[in-house]
């Protein structure tokens, strides 16, 4: 520890820290603009320039590492005379024109001009201006106001993975732009909107809609993934108008996925389901509450009284809040049945009964950046979780290495150490030659049970399965380390595949052999929340595939649409379509829920109170920013009166914390969270290595971060993308067209099961022989069937008009 | 008296096909570096003659070569690297164009000599990107180089081996500071990087990196050859050895002298011809444009050295000396400085990107006949606080002359302001107003 001071304040710090850390420390408060603690420092504002002792010159307080003994001034006459210059320059070619700025009210250099700026410039000559950039959907920009700190090009660069920023020429005509014709696509985009300290990049969408002091801050919880980032609603006249994160280092940090970001635009959809709705004679009508809930508690009732309990079948959308999830199963179970699922784009339940536990991501979230190896198996890592992928690039950066086995080979802006990149069959021969290699081991083989150890006999293990086996044990190329700390983490792709449960053992056993920490990364905001309720069949229900596979007359849905949040989209389509009658809580009125017979609008999680339970298993309860808009109603409220209506017992809650208690017994949340996440299996599980397929190629059907669930889908700025409007709907590699006859940008058709779909074939060298990227959660695959599976293209005959094909 | 030149850094001079192989090894080229590398000469040794040679950074800061080589790491798992700076990109300066065009062999035996004696395995010479002639020079002598076995693997069979390359600039002022430079060699944007750390221990690449101007290391040969002391003798105390002095502006034979340090400005200037047409000496810039202006009054008797010129208010820099007559106007002068300051200014750091903009917009206004007298403060204050406060020495570089320039002529600047036009153009002589 050194002993300094600072403005006549003597404080301890560590070795190696920096001036701006000390004062920081001491809060002592030292004006930044290029300085910001999760980047490089850059020094190139020269706003921190303070005195030291013995310095005959101004030193930048963010760059000058701390010596013991070393006084230093802050406020003296010559700081303040250097900080004061700073100020003057750095306003000279600035617009005076807050008023107008859409940063005005939250500006560091407004604020900090009140403080160091001179009443009137002494510049009177020409200013200087830039020529904006289109940079995209999501960011504003105002190029003039730029004070080339460079935040926003470290952040792409550092944090986001890819310089898509760049400050380009020299002195006064330095000016920070995009590659040419290029937009910034990273999907952590608008945190540089965040990180500009002036008004240069301000939020698309949010722009010129409202005044920052205007705005009402309410704190909420990100409801698109398994992270559970802690977000600021901000809200001027019951509308939300943005969303910025708040700052939590062992979660989102300060940072916000795009999707978390500029989501809430959805909110405000003109597709909000507003009063409830009941279909008679094939049209739809306006309902009062009353009548409506009456009608589907009655109706529910009825064909379960006709047909039985185990006609219905309730989904639970995994954003669901624990309180609807938990309600929702209770219902079923009030009326005597088993199947309810939350697991929507999961085919494979082979493993249900087997888990000792409630399925995690098997450690916290900063622990990540922790690893020395990691092992991410069936993931699409920006695309699924975007600030988790951060944080395994910032392990990488620090030294760790990062395997990867996948049915895509998408950049995830991370240096790749070794990689697999095989269909999705060949997945389960790719660990089960990684799990041979790990076993093989001498140090490791004894742990193998005899059963899989005779299994994998003849397994060939592959030159890239024995270097991941390498890497994951701690080989490595500059340095062996004895005892890694090292993760196996499965992701969607993993979850959704019909082979889940051999992947998952796999790994499993892998990480069981290596000591690894093994977990799933949850797709939903609450999938693990959802498990734990026990949202899932208990005792011989049917699960979300066996529910559309052998059709029920009724159903209920929560927060569902289910061509687009379902494994399989034709499949879902046809169980909806043939039901006597499907009650849907959903705040949107859509096309996927016209086969509904009631539709009773609940409110997103803005307009609730509720918990999410992140994949690493943290609790968060969060309140209602704003009112319900129109009649819209809490999903718990409606689910409590549903209840109600159809005369169940224990349902008689005043408040979703009542409910939250119940689901935790009165417990404290986080000794039962302690208690029952365990990714474990009871007993091992059959693994079938090599499954021989009729057709030679597979579907990799991947969810678009921007079509994930149904708030997302509804956000104009988020359609606007790129990712969403330069979409690939059939990815083929360029081999796999040329050896099928294709032409790179035909249409052709694609089939699977009953459907089938005419798509554009586009040449995608990440796509793997044998397979077709075809994503899930879009109209134009709804007619389409598995996400991974079986897929069969035809050439579509020249002569053949279009119009009758797709018909 | 006539004082004459001492040939260390352009030995060369004078012979035909001065560039070639040939023509150093006749003059005994090669011969220092064949000899320390075979002897085992340590680098100690070697690092204490060029200490005792009072050899000074060539390039314009003057810091002593001896001990700048001895910040190298002498233990480093790892690939050092040496740099030459071949970026003299300031108006005025053209020595190191010189002795890469007709002396480089000279420069990579020194260069060669460099690595050997700091542990580098590859070095670069980073050349201005506005000299491509040159460069194609430097890259001949690089192959003859190779040929002859004075570069590449296992050199004299004695394991040491040393690569050299050449790297060429695209004519940014800024590359020729030296971590601007190091950055550009890298692949990336010329702009300079916050030291510290210094490149003896995070240079090219991150790894441990020398970097001397290209006159420097040509020294090396010199002096391992007759010994530091001998060099530090031809000079004066503080300033030993040798120096080309880039003469430019109104002399009569503008060019490059290569005279013993501590030559007085007298004898430096008859070596040029003296002032041109007969004309009356006004003021000389004696190091480059980023020294202080002197006054003829002020240079007339001071000594070309570091202690000499600082004595006299200015500085040795890079030893660019612009000779200025008395039809000089100051004013219009310092606008054609202070454009290329602007210009050249990497955009980096705030006060040298805003700053040098409004300096040169003003001193334009006052050119255009728009001066304010309160402008002249205002350049002071503004050069003030630039001064000092930016990443790199461009930020000083650009407040130098502003300040020299007004201290020492304020009165045609006033002039200037007062009647919208040059008071030297007017024919109203300095004297009649000056110094008052």
């Amino acid at each position: 520890m050194l002993n300094i001071e600072i403005d006549g304040k003597v404080v301890e710090v560590e070795h190696g820290s920096t001036i701006i850390d000390a004062a920081d420390q001491l809060g002592i408060a030292i004006p930044r603009f290029c300085y910001h603690k999760k980047l490089s420092v850059a020094a190139n504002c020269r706003m921190c320039l303070v005195q030291v002792e013995k310095f005959n010159k101004p030193l930048p307080a963010c760059a000058t590492p701390v010596a013991d003994g070393m006084k230093i001034f802050t406020r003296s006459k010559a700081a303040v005379e250097a900080q004061q210059s700073v100020m003057e320059f750095l306003l000279i070619n600035h617009p005076l024109d807050c008023p107008i700025c859409d940063q005005g009210g939250e500006c560091d250099l407004q604020d900090i001009a009140m403080a160091y700026g001179a009443p009137a410039s002494r510049y009177t000559e020409e200013k200087r201006v830039v020529i904006n950039k289109n940079i995209g959907p999501l960011v504003a920009t105002d190029m003039t106001r730029c004070i080339q700190c460079t935040r926003c090009v470290r952040f792409l660069k550092e944090v986001g993975g890819m310089m898509e920023l760049g400050l380009i020429n020299r002195g006064e005509h330095a000016e920070i732009t995009a590659y040419v014709d290029k937009s910034v696509d990273s999907e952590l985009s608008g945190n540089i909107i965040d990180l500009c300290p002036v008004g240069a990049l301000t939020s698309k969408p949010f722009r010129y809609t409202a005044r920052s002091w205007e705005l009402v801050r309410r704190p909420s919880i990100a409801p698109h993934d398994g992270l559970g980032s802690q977000i600021e609603v901000h809200i001027k006249d019951g509308k939300v108008l943005r969303v910025l994160p708040r700052e939590k280092e062992t979660i989102n940090e300060c940072w916000l996925s795009d999707r978390d970001r500029f989501s809430y635009e959805g909110l405000n959809s003109p597709d909000r389901l507003k009063v409830p709705m009941i279909k008679h004679h094939g049209e739809w009508h306006e309902t009062d509450w009353k009548t409506a809930l009456e009608f589907a508690g009655g109706h529910l009732k009825e064909i379960v009284g006709t047909h039985g309990s185990d006609e219905l079948g309730v989904l639970i959308s995994p954003n669901s809040t624990m309180e609807e999830a938990h309600l929702a199963t209770k219902f079923a179970h009030g009326l005597g049945s088993d199947n309810v699922d939350y697991r929507l784009r999961h085919t494979d339940f082979r493993h249900d009964g087997k888990r000792l536990g409630v399925i995690w991501m098997g450690c916290n979230i900063p622990d990540v950046q922790e690893m020395d190896r990691i092992l991410v198996i069936g993931s699409n890592l920006r695309n699924e979780h975007p600030l988790l992928a951060q944080r395994i690039r910032r392990a990488v950066a620090n030294g760790a290495e990062l395997s990867v086995v996948n049915p895509l080979d998408d950049d995830p802006l991370i240096p790749i150490k070794h990689k697999a990149i095989c269909s999705p069959n060949d997945m389960v021969n790719v660990l089960s030659q990684i799990l041979k290699a790990v076993s093989g081991m001498e140090r490791l083989s004894l742990c193998l049970p005899k059963s899989l150890s005779d299994l994998l006999e003849g397994v060939r293990v592959w030159d890239n399965s024995q270097a991941i086996a390498l890497s994951l044990t701690g080989h490595g190329e500059t340095m062996d380390l004895i005892s890694p700390r090292s993760a196996v983490f499965l992701g969607n792709i993993s979850q959704h595949h019909p082979r889940y449960t051999e992947i998952f053992s796999l790994a499993e056993a892998i990480s069981s052999l290596c000591g690894a920490t093994f977990g799933v990364l949850s797709a939903g905001a609450n999938s693990v929340g959802a498990n734990l309720v026990g949202a899932m069949p208990k005792a011989g229900g049917l699960n979300a595939r066996t529910m559309l596979e052998s059709p029920r007359k009724a159903y209920v849905l929560v927060n569902v649409e289910p061509e687009l949040d379902c494994h399989n989209a034709a499949l879902a389509k046809q169980a909806i379509e043939q039901a006597e009658c499907v009650v849907a809580l959903t705040a949107y009125k859509s096309e996927a829920l016209e086969d509904a017979t009631v539709l009773l609008p609940i409110t997103p999680f803005t307009e609730t109170s509720g918990t999410f339970m992140s994949m690493e298993g943290r609790v968060q309860s969060f309140t209602a920013v704003t009112k319900p808009l129109g009649e819209a109603r809490p999903g718990w409220k409606v689910l409590r009166v549903l209840g109600n209506v159809a005369g169940l017992h224990g349902f008689e809650f005043d408040s979703s914390e009542e409910v939250k208690d119940e689901i935790f017994g009165g417990e404290k949340p986080s000794a039962v969270v302690w208690r029952t996440l365990n990714n474990n299996l009871r007993e091992l599980i059959d693994v079938e290595i090599k499954v021989k397929l009729d057709s030679d190629l597979q579907r990799v059907g991947e969810i678009p971060q921007f079509q994930s669930d149904a708030i997302v889908r509804r956000s104009p700025p988020l359609q606007k993308t790129k990712q969403v409007t330069k979409a690939v709907l059939a990815g083929i590699h360029p081999e796999q067209l040329t050896k099928l006859g294709i032409n790179e940008g035909e249409k052709i058709l694609v089939k699977q099961g009953t459907g089938s779909a005419i798509l554009e074939a586009k040449a995608d060298i990440h796509v793997p022989h044998g397979c077709v990227r075809i994503p899930g959660a879009i109209a134009a695959t709804a007619s389409l069937g598995d996400l991974l599976g079986e897929i069969y293209i035809e050439r579509i005959p020249a002569t053949a008009p279009q119009e009758e094909v797709s018909a | 008296m006539t004082a004459t030149q001492t040939l260390v850094c352009l030995r060369t001079a004078g012979q035909a096909d001065p560039a070639s192989l040939e023509t150093y090894l006749k003059l005994g080229g090669y011969a220092q570096l064949k000899r320390l590398v075979t002897e085992k000469v340590k680098a100690t040794e070697i690092i204490s003659q060029v200490k005792l040679s009072g050899l000074r950074g060539r390039g314009g800061a003057g810091f002593p070569t001896g001990l700048k080589w001895s910040f190298m790491p002498r233990y480093f798992d790892g690939t050092k690297y040496l740099v030459c700076n071949t970026d003299e990109g300031e108006p005025g300066t053209f020595k190191d164009r010189d002795i890469i065009r007709y002396n480089p062999h000279q420069l990579i035996e020194g260069m060669a000599i460099a690595a050997y004696t700091l542990g580098a395995r590859v070095g670069y010479n980073y050349i201005h990107g506005e000299i491509w002639q040159d460069y194609e020079i430097f890259e001949a002598a690089l192959d003859e180089a190779r040929q002859a076995g004075y570069l590449g693997e296992n050199l004299f069979g004695t394991g040491f081996s040393f690569d050299l390359h050449a790297v060429h600039g695209y004519g940014a002022y800024i590359c020729g500071e030296e971590t601007a430079l190091i950055e550009s060699i890298e692949g990336k944007k010329g702009q300079p990087r916050f030291k510290p750390p210094f490149p003896a221990s995070y240079g090219v690449f991150g790894k441990p990196t020398n970097v001397n101007n290209t006159e420097s290391y040509t020294s090396i040969p010199w002096i391992m050859e007759h010994g530091g002391q001998a060099f530090q003798e031809l000079g004066v105390a503080n300033s030993g050895g040798t120096k080309i002095f880039s003469i430019s502006g109104h002399v009569e034979k503008p060019g490059n002298y290569e005279v013993n340090m501590g030559i007085s400005f007298a004898e430096l200037l008859a070596l040029a011809g003296g002032v041109w047409k007969g004309r009356q000496l006004k003021a000389v810039i004696p190091g480059g444009p980023s020294t202080a202006v002197l006054p003829a009054s002020a240079i007339i008797g001071a000594t070309m050295d570091y202690d000499g010129l600082s004595k006299a208010g200015s500085s040795l820099g890079a030893g660019s000396m612009i000779v200025m007559d008395e039809t000089t106007c100051m004013v219009k002068a310092l606008k054609r400085l202070s454009y290329f300051f602007f210009e050249e200014s990497c955009g980096q750091c705030t006060p040298c990107r805003e700053g040098t903009g409004w300096l040169y917009r003003v001193i334009k206004r006052i050119v255009d006949g728009q001066g304010r007298m309160e402008d002249l403060d205002l350049l002071t204050d503004v050069s003030s606080n630039i001064s000092g406060r930016t990443i790199c020495a461009l930020g000083d570089a650009a407040a130098t002359p502003v300040l020299s320039f007004i201290k020492h002529f304020r009165p045609e600047f006033e002039y200037y302001i007062q009647h919208g036009r040059s008071m030297v153009e007017d024919g109203v002589a300095v004297e009649e107003v000056a110094y008052a």
